[in-house]
């Protein structure tokens, strides 16, 4: 019996051990994740209507500086991602922190990688903090959809401009006369590749297509989706939240994207892109969404020496990129094997994954590229596949399917959602993945800080 | 043990199994695997209650529409309509960048009779009826060519869905082989997308891309290409396709998916105004009128096919079919006909390379000079992944020739062919230069420099300077012989003649010239690069003029004289138009610069002596002394004023033409006469190219002519032309000429040869 014992506990031991105990390398500064906040995130149009982006990051740098009682002054740096720019607050970080209070001594500035903006974000601040530059930076990033640049077309603009160096009444007059029907349509930002004029939608639905991914697979995950945000949402877990007084209106505290709908309704829906027979629909993929989100990350040392718990350490990471037209949302894919093999350690060393999901199709899709050997020699240059994560480690409290996809904010979203998963479910691993515009993706490694 | 014994008995049991669960279908599916193991080109099988037919040559690398395609194709259907469990079919095609590219060419040619060439049409009408009229749904997935007959087989079925691949054209290329669509096309197309499409379709033959089809209403649903998934891309696209038109046809049978589309506004407008016989007697008489135009009459094909959509739109479909058929007939059996598809089947040989691979793919070619034979090379090249350098001497020439890459790739994307980021990214292969740093990594270099051979000499010793010793050096001249030029060469294995034909991005001839010192792999190399510009490709030996230009020459001195006759210079050109030419005389001397023909003159007069000659050389160099330059300049035989199509004689010519006059004499004056005296000494050159070994074979020769030099396809080329026409019969009528000019009408031997001989012919 002892002999059987002690087998098992071998088996218990094998079977949670981990490639490696930890990833800190010796020589190296480790880099934390103090604290992690966002703003509710709204769907475009709704309460936050009448904001500006910068007010948003205000609130989630506000936020984070009550939640943490941070000292304004020892904030050496700020960088805040943002897709859609304001044009106004072009660089929304600076205009952000002075609103949020923080001291006008602190430099700030803004950075832009589409879908992983703030991911760019943290590890810019890592950067500095890594190279000894900084000791505390506060990251994040914002997006507002209920308001976006819309512009006059190229011709009015031309002529408006000219406007301004026409001397005489003559020369403005014939200028403004010159103005046609034509010169007044307005050019909409629309989310569409540059490089190739498709538009996200329906790269994601010749994704699902190319992949064998079914309508019905992916209404069930994002059916998947809505149910375990709102099962997180009514169990409290979704603590990153921090309430915004919208003025004039009432305390926001609550995501308000998240519907569990069902199957039969899903079905109803018409798909959204590729018509008629299309399978990439409204009701799996994700929203519009306003949203902000902010994150102090610091070296260990001054965070223990400020008398900070860590949450989470921030380890390997890696940008990828490939082609926009066909593999545009596949970044997870191509980031996870090339991330997992720099620090280390094997899929199975994994206990908590969030992964962006742009659109169900997308995330299937890239579930079947990483369990695929042929997509992994064929189109990757790897011998084998890296295989697709284990679903009940998979976005355990929602994704952006459900919660929503403010472009900038996601990536903080996800990397405090590691940080906290890890810390609830006592894992050790955890493994950040998104896809962005431009067929780029990222992918970081998070190390759970000891208890 | 026990347990191996046990399991070696359950499979035995389950093998067993199988066979009494399935006896009834076996025996019904013997007959079916038989036949199956029989068929070879068509195959089905069925999903549900879909028969997916498959369509696959294995022979040939596209489908085409032959006998034995047709047989099974019939089997096939037939069990299809038989079996109760099949509610519909798609018709999809194994090779995924062809659907059905056509009728079999061969089935055509080998037809003696135009009542034979009738019957095969006729059955291919009864075949396609029966797929119109089939009681259950069919749907083509089309990816790839859909053309001639294979169009005709998808308008006949119920429901089109096509990719969005660049590789998915459709359209009905019959009048470009002097022939018909034959099987229903002349009869459904204006019924599917109004007279006026149809009428385009069908007379200019033009590929239609799937999203201009998708609006003309010639198909009725379009399917992304797609990425690699599990599976290539080109093989996954396939099955999408088919799973699409699987839909679909569930959809048809369903009733989800309706059959006819209800009409809009516009198209309620243009059928009420069609009604009228009077509006479509008005379109008959304008397109009539315009191939009248067009073609001179030359052609009977495009007249034909005006006269079965005729005949169908207001006699009805019978005399519409019958219409059809029988001029299909007639057709098969002219002249023209013959020389357009021996032009076709030249073209397929002079798209192969026969020299072999290259020991060294050119990835880096330099050009020098930017002018506009230089930049057009720049522009058929930089879009084929080259990187390509090009170089000036000066900057303004540099900053032309990139403005004409641009315009090139620019025109492109105003026509939707290329996105704005694709000319972007193809422009950023181009390098322009006025130096020859870069030179060091060229593969290959190409001279369009001015025709000079002191010139040539000057920079084929500053080039071998600064290249590696793998790089070719290629000249594109178009008189001076390769073998003059590489004399000046340290490595003449490596020197090679490409004369490309302005304007390079619209020609398609490429003539490569080789010396007895040029190596194999060198040839290899310049066809390869040619073949990769897209360019149908002549090899041909050296010489002065090498082949286009020497049978150029003779024409244009005639030309010259008749000119000086008194033949005004619009007289010339509908004479040459007349014949067949799609450019008259006078105008391509203008389009190629009356100072080039005027040195071309020169040149191959010093190396022919009289024999060449015809009109005054000094005729042209006078022009040029005024500036009468042709069209670059502004003015040649004709004035040309900028924005304006329409061209003026030049009056000024009159004066200089009068101080040359010549008295004609009437024994050779009449127009047919003229015609023939250009035509003849055209061919008699071209005759005596093949004699001389400067061409390698009759087919180059009738390709680079009509290619290369615009010589009437609807004759096939001057050897055709001899064939079609009778040796004998030409080498009358140069002695007639010759008896009054002399020996520049002289027929060569082996002209006569075939004059004596009759059985003796060019082409088999």
């Amino acid at each position: 019996l002892k002999k059987t014992l002690s087998l098992i506990t071998t088996c218990l031991v094998l079977l949670t051990a981990k490639s490696k105990k930890t990833l800190a390398k010796p020589g190296v500064k480790n880099v934390v994740l103090v604290e992690g906040v966002r703003t509710p995130f709204l769907q475009s149009g709704t309460t936050y209507a009448d904001l500006m982006p910068h007010d948003l990051a205000r609130a989630a740098l506000q936020g984070l500086l009550h939640r943490t009682g941070f000292p304004k002054e020892a904030v050496d740096y700020i960088v805040y991602g943002t897709v859609i720019q304001e044009v106004k607050t072009s660089n929304v970080a600076r205009e952000a922190a002075l609103g949020a209070g923080f001291s006008d001594r602190t430099p700030a500035h803004t950075v832009t990688m589409a879908c992983i903006s703030s991911n760019q974000a943290m590890t810019t601040a890592v950067g500095l903090i890594a190279a000894g530059q900084c000791d505390a930076v506060v990251a994040g990033g914002v997006e507002f959809m209920s308001d976006v640049p819309i512009r006059h077309s190229r011709k009015m603009r031309k002529t408006m401009l000219s406007l301004n160096k026409a001397k005489t009444l003559g020369a403005r007059l014939s200028l403004l006369g010159s103005i046609r029907l034509a010169h007044l349509s307005p050019e909409l930002p629309a989310v569409a590749e540059f490089s190739t004029a498709e538009t996200m939608g329906h790269s994601a639905d010749r994704l699902a297509a190319a992949f064998g991914v079914s309508r019905q697979e992916q209404d069930e995950f994002a059916l998947r989706s809505h149910t375990l945000a709102k099962k997180a949402q009514d169990e409290g877990l979704l603590s990153d939240i921090v309430g915004f007084k919208v003025p004039g209106k009432d305390i926001v505290s609550k995501d308000n994207g998240i519907r569990p709908s069902t199957m039969e309704q899903m079905a109803k829906l018409k798909p959204a892109f590729v018509k008629p027979h299309g399978t990439v629909t409204a009701a799996n993929s994700s929203y519009l969404t306003d949203g902000a989100s902010a994150v102090l990350i610091m070296s260990e040392e001054k965070a223990l020496a400020m008398g900070y718990k860590p949450k989470a350490y921030l380890r390997d990471f890696v940008y990828v990129s490939q082609d926009p037209k066909d593999q545009l949302l596949l970044g997870p894919t191509y980031a996870t094997p090339k991330v997992l093999e720099r620090s280390g350690l094997t899929l199975a060393d994994i206990d908590v994954f969030e992964f962006h999901e742009a659109f169900a199709g997308q995330i299937l899709a890239n579930l079947k590229a990483m369990e695929s050997d042929w997509f992994a020699q064929n189109c990757m240059g790897r011998k084998a596949k890296v295989g697709a994560p284990p679903l009940d480690k998979f976005n355990m409290w929602g994704g952006s399917l459900s919660l929503g996809h403010p472009f900038a904010a996601t990536g903080c979203r996800l990397v405090t959602t590691v940080a906290h998963r890890l810390k609830k479910e006592g894992g050790q691993y955890g493994l950040v993945a998104a896809c962005a515009a431009g067929g780029q993706g990222h992918a970081m490694v998070i190390e759970a800080y000891p208890q | 043990m026990a347990g191996l014994r046990a399991l070696g008995v359950l499979s035995r049991i389950t093998v067993r199994h199988r066979y009494t669960l399935f006896s009834d279908s076996t025996r019904r599916g013997f007959s079916v695997a038989s036949s199956l193991m029989a068929r070879t080109h068509v195959n089905y099988e069925v999903k549900g209650d879909v028969a997916v037919v498959r369509i696959n040559d294995p022979t040939s690398k596209v489908n085409t529409l032959s006998v034995h395609m047709q047989k099974e194709m019939a089997e096939v259907l037939g069990e299809v309509w038989s079996n109760d469990a099949v509610k519909s079919a798609v018709l999809i095609s194994s090779k995924p960048g062809c659907f059905i590219a056509g009728a079999d060419i061969n089935m055509i040619q080998a037809c003696k009779s135009a009542e034979e060439v009738t019957y095969i049409s006729q059955e291919g009408q009864k075949m396609f009826e029966k797929i119109e009229k089939s009681p259950k749904p069919i749907v083509a997935a089309i990816n790839g060519s859909c053309l001639g007959g294979g169009l005709e087989f998808a308008i006949a079925c119920q429901y089109r869905v096509a990719t969005k691949s660049k590789k998915t054209v459709l359209g009905t290329p019959e009048v470009l082989l002097g022939l018909l669509p034959a099987a229903g096309g002349t009869q459904r197309l204006p019924k599917m997308v109004g007279l006026p499409s149809a009428f385009d379709m069908t007379l200019t033959g033009r590929n239609i891309r799937a999203d201009k089809a998708k609006k003309m209403g010639l198909v009725h649903q379009l399917v992304d290409t797609l990425g690699p998934g599990l599976k290539g891309p080109e093989e996954r696209t396939m099955e999408y396709l088919e799973e699409v038109a699987i839909e679909c046809a569930r959809g048809i049978v369903n009733k989800k998916i309706p059959l006819t589309k209800e009409k809009g506004m516009m198209q309620k407008v243009q059928d009420y105004v069609m009604s009228f016989p009077f509006v479509r007697n008005q379109i008959y008489n304008t397109v009539q009128k315009k191939v009248m135009k067009q073609t001179k009459g030359l052609y009977p094909a495009p007249l034909n096919i005006i006269d079965c959509v005729k005949s169908g739109v207001e006699q009805g479909s019978d005399a519409g079919y019958l219409a059809e058929s029988q001029n299909f007939g007639k057709l098969a059996m002219t002249t023209e006909s013959k020389a357009l598809i021996g032009l076709y089947h030249g073209q397929v040989a002079c798209k192969k390379n026969r020299f072999g691979v290259p020991e060294k793919e050119v990835k880096t070619l330099a050009i020098l000079g930017a002018g506009l034979m230089g930049a057009g090379i720049a522009q058929v090249t930089v879009d084929k992944g080259i990187h390509t350098i090009m170089k000036d001497t000066t900057l303004e020439g540099l900053n032309r020739g990139h403005q004409q890459v641009y315009k090139g790739l620019n025109d492109k994307t105003k026509k939707k062919s290329i996105t704005s980021f694709e000319r972007d990214t193809t422009l950023s292969n181009l390098t322009g230069q006025l130096d020859y740093s870069g030179f060091q990594n060229a593969d290959m270099v190409i001279e369009a420099v001015f025709e000079d051979i002191a010139i040539k000499h000057k920079v084929i010793k500053e080039v071998e300077a600064v290249i590696p010793p793998h790089c070719i050096f290629a000249s594109n001249t178009s008189a001076l012989p390769i073998k003059d030029i590489a004399a000046a060469s340290k490595r003449p294995e490596k020197v090679i003649g490409m004369h490309y034909f302005s304007p390079v991005d619209k020609m398609q001839l490429l003539e490569i010239i080789t010396t007895d010192k040029t190596s194999k792999d060198t040839t290899a190399s310049a066809v390869a690069v040619g073949l990769k510009q897209g360019k149908i490709i002549i090899v041909v030996g050296d010489g002065p003029g090498f082949y286009t230009t020497r049978c150029l020459a003779p024409m244009l001195a005639e030309a010259v004289r008749v000119l000086q006759e008194g033949v005004d210079p619009k007289k010339l050109d509908s004479l040459t138009t007349g014949f067949g030419f799609p450019v008259g005389a006078a105008t391509l001397a203008d389009e190629v610069g009356i100072d080039v023909a005027a040195h071309v003159a020169e040149d191959l007069g010093k190396a022919f002596g009289p024999r060449l000659g015809g009109g005054n050389p000094e005729l042209l160099k006078t022009m040029v002394e005024k500036g009468f330059k042709g069209r670059k300049t502004g003015k040649g035989c004709y004035v040309y004023q900028p924005g304006l199509k329409s061209k003026e004689v030049n009056m000024e010519l009159n004066d200089i033409l009068e101080s040359f006059k010549l008295t004609p004499n009437p024994a050779v004056s009449s127009d047919s006469d003229v015609q023939y005296r250009l035509v003849s000494r055209f061919v008699n050159e071209a005759v005596m190219c093949l004699q001389e070994g400067i061409l390698a074979n009759p087919v180059e020769g009738d390709i680079g002519a009509v290619f290369g030099l615009g010589f009437p396809p609807c004759l096939g080329g001057p050897f055709r032309f001899v064939d079609t026409f009778g040796a004998d019969k030409l080498v009358e009528k140069m002695r007639r000429f010759e008896d009054v000019y002399g020996n520049q009408f002289t027929p060569c031997p082996l002209l006569l040869d075939h004059a004596k001989d009759p059985s003796k012919k060019f082409h088999k």
